[in-house]
């Protein structure tokens, strides 16, 4: 019982995390149909750059107070990242839309691999450590061979992710921002015929997708407190597959499916085999395509007659 | 008086070896509602494509004017100016067969339906009548930021927004379904909101493709009157293809006929029901009486 109780603190801590980079997948999805294999080399790369604001904050400027240090480094990440998608997405997507529909998901590739590789000459290809934060624990249950704890990251991490995702509801639900985003999704040509900017509207996504990437990149350095050049990549691909199995193109699905493959991953190193936890995850996505295609949340693709 | 709103010249488009429109010209007056019809395959969807931006004619000028009817007299310096449009502030000159589609939706204010219904199905019934309003209300918030923050003319611009919306909701009859899914609404209803959405674009010219299609006659009387009340009241000019000859003779103002991609008539509808070459090519004729109507009706 009390390893199951720590298992799932953990399991939510990373399904967190997960859930908000698939939400920029299932985003881009939902727009532009095509899966933004990039989304997880810009989530590493978010992550770089939070750890380097930090760094600079704390050194440099010499802010104390790490809460407010996190603050800003947030808000840079956001920024930064955004501007960085804002870029890849001009250059590398928007030349070819209207192409066939591989070329964008190769370029997407291509810029995967170039943000990856780029990080490595710039950063260095080691793992970069910054000090723990946020050490102390809550211990919720004691006894003598195991305590249940909560620690203050993770409560940080909750935190955090729950603010946004609120934030995020609001700006897709209720503004007309969510409104232009969703009549792209639904019916782009339809949408430009009344008025909606349909480009602006895809370079927005693409913006918020980063932000949102950036959130987890930054919340994933306060968690582990390392990051490599090719941390983009199993993560990306995770938070894909929690996108596939809420169902692509649906939001809420996303964030369901990110937290359900943060259990999984966490159950399966506890109580079967650590070094298969990946396998277990990525079985998710074989059988989420053979057995359930739309996903959980995902509307059935009805073919128009 | 005549006041052409949309004068369609030698309007000539061709699909490969494929003639879809030979040398069609007509005008469509400002507030008035004229119909395009013709049988199947006539070439009235390629003549609203050719309009709409969809098609690039293969021939011919396609000029819409708004504002002063003075801007007239610039078309042919426009046309061989080389330029999209002339705008000047008495109002605007376009060459729609220069322009793209949404350009043609966004510069000269000229909204579309389609024949099958194309609402935003998982959007409600509000939202697909603010979605239309978009660009107005972009406008006014300085892009989302100064609308988050609620800044007055903000606030101010999207309470008209809603306003609008209410107004349009009140004339096609849903107030009670606004936060309904579009999809869930019945077909005629979808139809007739399809129209209210296209008119909270503010159009200076409503191009309709079949909309009483697919009706069953209380539905189709539901829009004529939609459309009446959006020339009388509203002042927008409509363009309309049409099947439903009941719809075309009561509401229209001015009929053009198409048969074959070539206009065969064009006048008021009491001049068109009793033109002879209309009513051959609506009713047909056997193969060995083709020579005598056709000599009947001076083709």
């Amino acid at each position: 019982m009390d390893v199951f109780l720590q298992q799932l603190i953990n399991g939510l801590t990373l399904g967190s995390i997960y859930g908000l980079i698939a939400l920029g997948y299932t985003m881009v999805f939902g727009i532009i149909g095509m899966v933004n294999f990039a989304h997880g080399d810009v989530f590493m790369v978010a992550s770089f750059i939070a750890m380097v604001t930090f760094l600079l904050l704390t050194t440099w400027l010499g802010i104390s107070s790490v809460v407010l240090a996190l603050f800003i480094v947030l808000i840079v990440a956001m920024v930064l990242t955004g501007f960085l998608n804002w870029t890849i997405e001009r250059i590398a997507y928007r030349p070819l839309r209207g192409s066939f529909r591989l070329a964008p998901l190769i370029s997407a590739i291509g810029m995967s691999i170039f943000l990856a590789n780029f990080v490595q000459v710039a950063q260095g290809p080691r793992n970069k450590a910054m000090p723990a934060l946020f050490n102390e624990v809550i211990v919720l249950r004691s006894s003598e061979t195991f305590d249940v704890a909560v620690s203050y990251k993770q409560i940080v991490i909750w935190l955090v992710t729950a603010l946004l995702l609120l934030g995020f509801w609001f700006l897709v639900t209720r503004t007309k921002l969510g409104r232009a985003q969703r009549a792209c999704e639904q019916d782009p040509k339809m949408a430009a015929l009344v008025g909606v900017d349909v480009d602006r509207t895809i370079s927005i996504t693409f913006v918020i997708a980063a932000a949102l990437a950036a959130v987890a990149g930054t919340l994933y350095l306060v968690y582990y407190g390392v990051v490599s050049f090719n941390d983009g990549f199993q993560p990306g691909v995770k938070a894909f597959t929690a996108a596939v199995l809420g169902g692509i193109g649906s939001l809420p699905g996303a964030v369901i499916g990110g937290l359900l493959i943060g259990l999984i991953e966490t159950f399966w190193s506890a109580y079967f085999s650590l070094d298969y936890k990946d396998v277990a995850a990525f079985s998710i996505l074989a059988v989420t395509m053979i057995f359930l295609p739309q996903g959980l949340l995902g509307r059935p693709d009805v073919e128009k007659v | 008086m005549t006041r052409p709103l949309l004068r369609v010249e030698h309007l000539t488009m061709r699909f490969g070896g494929l003639v879809a429109i030979n040398n069609v010209s007509f005008t469509a007056q400002h507030g008035e509602i004229t119909a395009l019809i013709g049988p199947n395959g006539a070439g009235k969807t390629t003549v609203f494509n050719c309009i709409t931006g969809f098609y690039k004619p293969t021939e011919g000028r396609l000029a819409l004017q708004s504002g002063d009817q003075a801007l007239w007299d610039d078309l042919d310096t426009l046309t061989a100016g080389g330029a999209k449009s002339l705008r000047r502030a008495d109002g605007g000159l376009f060459l729609l067969e220069r322009m793209r589609d949404f350009e043609v939706s966004r510069d000269a204010r000229v909204a579309r339906t389609f024949q099958n219904v194309r609402l935003f199905q998982g959007m409600t019934v509000l939202e697909n009548l603010l979605v239309a309003q978009h660009r107005a209300l972009m406008a006014a918030s300085g892009f989302t930021i100064l609308g988050a923050i609620g800044w007055a003319p903000y606030r101010k611009a999207e309470h008209a927004s809603i306003e609008r919306a209410r107004l349009w909701l009140d004339r096609i009859g849903l107030i009670d379904r606004a936060d309904d899914p579009a999809g869930t609404l019945p077909y005629g209803a979808q139809r007739r909101l399809e129209v209210a959405r296209a008119m909270c674009t503010e159009p200076m010219l409503l191009c309709l493709d079949e909309p009483a299609a697919g009706l069953n006659h209380r539905e189709s009387a539901a829009l004529n009157d939609l459309l009446m009340l959006i020339r009388d009241q509203d002042k927008t000019s409509i363009l309309l293809i049409e099947h439903d000859m009941s719809v075309v003779m009561e509401i229209s103002d001015h009929v053009v006929v198409l048969d074959y991609g070539e206009k065969i008539a064009d006048g008021k509808p009491a001049e068109i029901r009793s033109d002879q070459k209309v009513i051959a090519a609506y009713l047909g004729v056997e193969d060995e009486e083709v020579d005598k109507v056709a000599a009947e009706v001076g083709l």
